[in-house]
């Protein structure tokens, strides 16, 4: 019993787990023989077999119920979301010719010919089945099912075109596959000899209803998915939520329509992709990839190991070798001659012919899968009486097309030479340059009076630019470039094979190196202007780069730095994570919790004490956070802690105050991509001005730091990065870039507050000039956040002052790393004062330099009290702000 | 293909285009036709105004270069034949069965097909596309979707990514390399119907 226990426990979780898989990808040298569906069908099976000899009976089938709703719309959606859509529509007729006509011409030819052979003898007497019977069956083993094709196809890698058309003609199929098997499943439900010729018309005219109906089905649920995620500006992180729902609702409404489920999400995903890709944040981009992803290798590992499972009972199937071994060569004779004679006709309206290598690749990758067993599965026994043979004979087509020609595809493939498809990114100028060449073949097709493929794709993006993007993509996004996104996506690859290489990204010798990804040594320089802008935009590069691969690392340490801090104090995880949970949500209430803060800090700063022991309750607002980080002061590690959390009360209101703004104003910010790029290029321009200050201040200011700090690794690693940065950097990039960054202050202060459009800067600068202006040597190295500062007073206000004024022009501050964010801020408020706002005397410079040494709940107290009287001229900024 | 022969006698040279071209006999007349619906005033010449009359090529943001690159430079009119001749750039390669092999490089081999293109960005004919060249193409293609920086750093990397001798401009030699995982005969290729 135990046994069983255990067996039927590995067997619901083999499925779930990647480990399976996985595991099959650890051991390489078998995977490049073997696919991974063929494994998978193999452990199944044996999974099946040890549940039979323990159980006698099959405790888990595949489902027909499962199938169709849970695990093929996975691999659907998945298929159809991430199917290249300019390949699809180039291919369309011949995607389309082969999934029609083809599977029409399989399901007709295959039932025929069986029914032939019954009447000949080959097929046995018990298979009790009459001509439509036949043509039922041979309508569900016609198809060629897009799992097996995509879990195989996949591992091959042939080049696009093969790939696109078999892909595509798998998953269009379907639709004809699954209204043949309707009308014939009436058909013989109401008798062979019952039907009329209406009927046939009837048939023909409920597959044109269930495929056309399916793909605009599809295409509404696209429209609609495309405009919601226009505006999920404030609400991140349920735009992957609005994905999935939005995609398995296209599948769910053509199904209960009786329409083309699996037309319907494919198209849903295509049409969405565009405009969903260009809404969407990055966050949530790469959230809906992965998981789709994921949960589709997931789905496909199922359906096959449940495939092996299913085979090992015996009480659900019933052999006839007449019937399996006509069946296998029908189908594989049909599908060969239907690709050869198709193909022949394309091949006279094709631009580019298929050869003969395609067609034999294309006819021996019919595979057929799980459709096809799930829907003889469904088959009515009442009704179909041989469906116990067919069930068998499915199950062995399916195990011979997916095992054997599976199996034997790959060394066909190399040995046939195919053209094989390279992982290759394209370069900015193919970029270019295949735009210029879709614009001459469109010109020439108008000038030759053709209305050929690019007249009407031509035609097409005009219409898609004139009306659908503008009502499907957000205002920003809609007059971005793709052209432009490409080439930052470029940009950003380089740069991150850079840092995979090893570099350093603030290294002079790598400044140069991203975007000259085919050139092997530094040029040399000719012109100092080329050499200033070559420079000038390798530093853009790799600060790109800063976001993605060192903000990150940043990040890691300095929550790695955090465990330990905590841990060794006070154990403080747990509520932190659940705080960030529910960051997004909680933009509008910190809003004005921020605003109380800002009265009433100061009793609460004698309240907190008493709320202690409630730490460990969720703290949702900012005023119990702000309590506990107080608290925390009173420890020996107040700062770290301090500023690792006050980044989350800081990110917030700035996050309101953008959405706060005009939504023309946020759009308008979110354009500005090349001075927000520009202005992360200062950093190293900062660097290294502020880090003779900040190095001997560890030394130089005994007091302020706890000793055990400037040994911090976490400090180390992120201090260290100023010293490498080249001279280079520092000499080019002033010139262009501190103007783009002057103009950028200056267009968010206009933008930010009309009213008191100065006024909200100044508080701030004060506060850090008071700080980096009487106190250089005490202030904070840029670029580590936490470390030499003296006073917690300083750090804490630099962060809940500076910090937001600089983010409120992140175009999109969650897609930001946050240590980067946090690595920068200093840099910035450094930066702002002889940037475009000259500070302000520093009126209290005293408060913060004499709480230096106090007591650290003094400091807070400071801090908390600070803010107001630095803000005495600007008291409209309370309203306005916040 | 009877009765189109007594039309084809009409086009000047038409047995010879198609030697030259490999353009079909049904190709060349459906091509005549076009080029008299054109030529409004039966010149037998095209003008650039001509091309005027397509007005889908308005629309088209390299349109008027496309239009420049039928015309040989200095010339003002442009006779069938020359028509024919450009368009035979975008005919897709021969497979084997239609290949003649009398010419040694046919107009739509891939070499020719990246010289048109790179003749529409090279205005000034230095065998170079520089970067003002390069980016008024671009300036063209993105329009206002962009602004000049983007612009500019677009045509710089473009150039430094496609630049090796360093001149700061693309040569044809760095342009077909920097094109040479590209399939030209499907980029560049319509299908002509006869």
């Amino acid at each position: 019993m135990l046994l069983i226990n255990v067996i039927s426990c590995s067997l619901r979780l083999c499925p779930f787990s990647p480990v399976v898989p996985s595991l099959f990808h650890f051991s390489q040298r078998f995977t490049t023989v073997v696919p991974e569906s063929c494994m998978l069908i193999l452990l199944g099976l044996v999974l099946g077999g040890v549940v039979l000899i323990a159980n006698k009976k099959q405790l888990y089938q595949l489902e027909p119920a499962l199938f169709f709703l849970f695990l093929l719309p996975t691999i659907v959606g998945d298929a159809g979301y991430f199917m290249p859509a300019r390949l699809f529509f180039d291919n369309l007729g011949a995607i389309l010719t082969y999934a029609v006509v083809g599977t029409l011409w399989n399901a007709f030819c295959t039932g025929f010919c069986l029914y032939a052979a019954k009447l000949l003898g080959v097929i046995d007497e018990r298979v009790q089945a009459d001509l439509m019977d036949f043509l039922l069956f041979g309508a569900l083993i016609s198809a060629v099912d897009p799992v097996a094709v995509l879990a195989v196809f996949e591992e091959v890698h042939v080049n696009d075109t093969l790939f696109i058309i078999v892909f595509g003609e798998s998953l269009v199929n379907d639709a004809v596959t699954v209204v043949l098997y309707k009308v014939y499943i009436s058909f013989v439900e109401v008798g062979a000899e019952n039907v009329q010729t209406a009927d046939y018309f009837k048939g023909v005219a409920s597959f044109l209803i269930v495929s056309i109906g399916g793909t605009l089905v599809g295409l509404v649920f696209a429209v609609i998915l495309g405009f919601i995620t226009r505006f999920t500006k404030k609400v991140r992180i349920i735009e992957p939520l609005f994905v999935f729902l939005l995609v398995y609702l296209a599948y769910l409404t053509a199904e209960l329509f009786s329409l083309s489920a699996i037309l319907s999400m494919t198209f849903c995903g295509i049409g969405a992709n565009k405009y969903v890709e260009a809404n969407i944040s990055q966050k949530s981009r790469t959230t809906v990839k992965y998981t789709m992803k994921t949960l589709a290798s997931i789905a496909e590992t199922i359906i096959f190991i449940f495939l092996g499972i299913s085979a090992v009972d015996k009480s659900k199937w019933a052999w006839d070798t007449g019937l399996v071994s006509c069946t296998l060569v029908f189908i594989f004779v049909f599908r060969a001659a239907g690709v050869i004679g198709q193909t022949w006709v394309l091949n006279r309206f094709r631009l580019v012919p298929l050869d003969k290598i395609d067609q034999v690749v294309m006819s021996y990758g019919g595979l057929r899968g799980a459709v096809a067993f799930a829907l003889v599965v469904l088959l009515d026994g009442e009704q179909v009486k041989a469906k116990d043979y067919f069930v068998a004979t499915t199950i062995v087509v399916v195990f011979f097309t997916v095992m054997f020609q599976g199996l034997t595809i790959k060394p066909l493939v190399n040995w046939l030479k195919v053209p094989r498809s390279t992982s290759r990114k394209p370069t900015i100028n193919e970029e270019i340059h295949e735009r210029a060449f879709d614009h001459i073949l469109t010109a020439v097709e108008d000038i030759a009076g053709l209305q050929g493929y690019h007249h009407w794709r031509d035609k097409w993006e005009q219409f898609d630019k004139n009306y659908l993007s503008k009502l499907l993509l957000r205002k920003s996004v809609y007059r971005k470039s793709e052209l432009w996104e490409a080439y930052q996506k470029i940009n950003i690859r380089d740069a991150i094979s850079v840092i995979d290489q090893g570099g350093n990204v603030l290294t002079s010798a790598r400044l140069s190196l991203p975007s000259m990804a085919s050139r092997a040594s530094f040029p040399e320089v000719t012109n100092v202007t080329n050499y200033l802008r070559e420079n000038g935009s390798g530093v853009c590069l790799d600060l790109q780069v800063i976001d993605n691969v060192p903000g990150a690392k940043v990040e890691e340490d300095t929550e790695t730095h955090h465990v330990l801090a905590e841990n060794l104090y006070k154990p403080r995880r747990r509520y932190q994570s659940h705080y960030s949970r529910h960051f997004m949500p909680l933009g509008e209430k910190e809003r004005q919790d921020r605003e109380v803060f800002q009265r009433n800090m100061k009793s609460r700063m004698e309240t907190f004490k008493s709320t202690r022991h409630k730490r460990h309750k969720k703290e949702r607002s900012l005023k119990k956070r702000r309590g506990s980080d107080a608290k925390e002061d009173g420890g020996d590690k107040p700062r770290r802690n301090v500023s690792w959390q006050d980044k989350n009360p800081v990110v917030v209101p700035v996050e309101s105050e953008e959405d706060r703004g005009e939504h023309s104003d946020a759009e308008k910010e979110e354009d500005v991509g090349i001075t927000f790029v520009a202005r992360k290029a200062e950093t190293p321009k900062q660097r290294p001005k502020s880090v003779p200050a900040g190095c001997p201040s560890p030394s130089a200011d005994p007091p302020s730091p706890p000793s055990e700090d400037s040994h911090l690794p976490w400090k180390g690693g992120v201090g260290s990065p100023p010293p490498c940065v080249s001279v280079e950097a520092t000499k080019i990039i002033p010139v262009d870039l501190q103007q783009a960054w002057n103009q950028s202050i200056s267009s968010l202060e206009s933008i930010s507050s009309p009213p008191a459009p100065a006024e909200p800067v100044h508080p701030r600068v004060s506060a850090l000039s008071r700080l980096g202006g009487p106190r250089p040597a005490s202030y904070t190295p840029p670029g580590s956040m936490a470390s030499s500062t003296s006073s917690i007073g300083a750090q804490a206000s630099q962060c809940s002052f500076h910090y937001p004024e600089k983010k409120k022009e992140e175009e999109e501050e969650e897609e930001e790393g946050v240590g980067v964010l946090q690595e920068m801020q200093p840099l910035m408020s450094s930066l702002k004062p002889p940037g475009a706002v000259p500070p302000p005397p520093p009126p209290l410079s005293s408060a913060p330099g004499s709480g230096r040494r106090r007591n650290p709940c003094v400091y807070l107290r400071n801090l908390v009290t600070v803010p107001p009287p630095g803000n005495s001229e600007s008291h409209s900024r309370g309203p306005t702000q916040l | 293909m009877g009765s189109n022969s007594s039309s084809m006698n009409n086009i000047p040279n038409a047995e010879q285009l198609v030697q030259e071209t490999g353009f079909s006999a049904a190709h060349i007349l459906r091509l005549y036709e076009r080029f008299q619906f054109l030529d409004k005033d039966d010149t037998g010449q095209l003008r650039p105004e001509d091309f005027g009359a397509v007005r889908e090529l308005a629309m088209n943001p390299i349109g008027d270069r496309i239009i420049s690159a039928f015309f040989s430079p200095g010339q003002e009119t442009l006779d069938f034949a020359s028509f024919v001749r450009v368009l035979a750039h975008f005919r897709p390669a021969d497979s084997n069965r239609t290949r003649d092999g009398a010419q040694p490089e046919p107009a739509n081999s891939s070499m020719r097909k990246l010289k048109f293109a790179f003749q529409l960005y090279d205005q000034d004919r230095d065998g170079k596309i520089s970067r003002a060249e390069l980016l008024q193409v671009l300036r063209a293609m993105l329009g206002m979707q962009v602004t000049e920086e983007q612009l500019q750093s677009i045509a710089e990397r473009a150039i430094q990514e496609a630049d090796f001798d360093q001149d700061d401009a693309i040569s044809f030699d760095e342009f077909r390399k920097s094109l040479e995982k590209v399939n030209i005969d499907h980029k560049m290729s319509i299908r002509f119907l006869s």
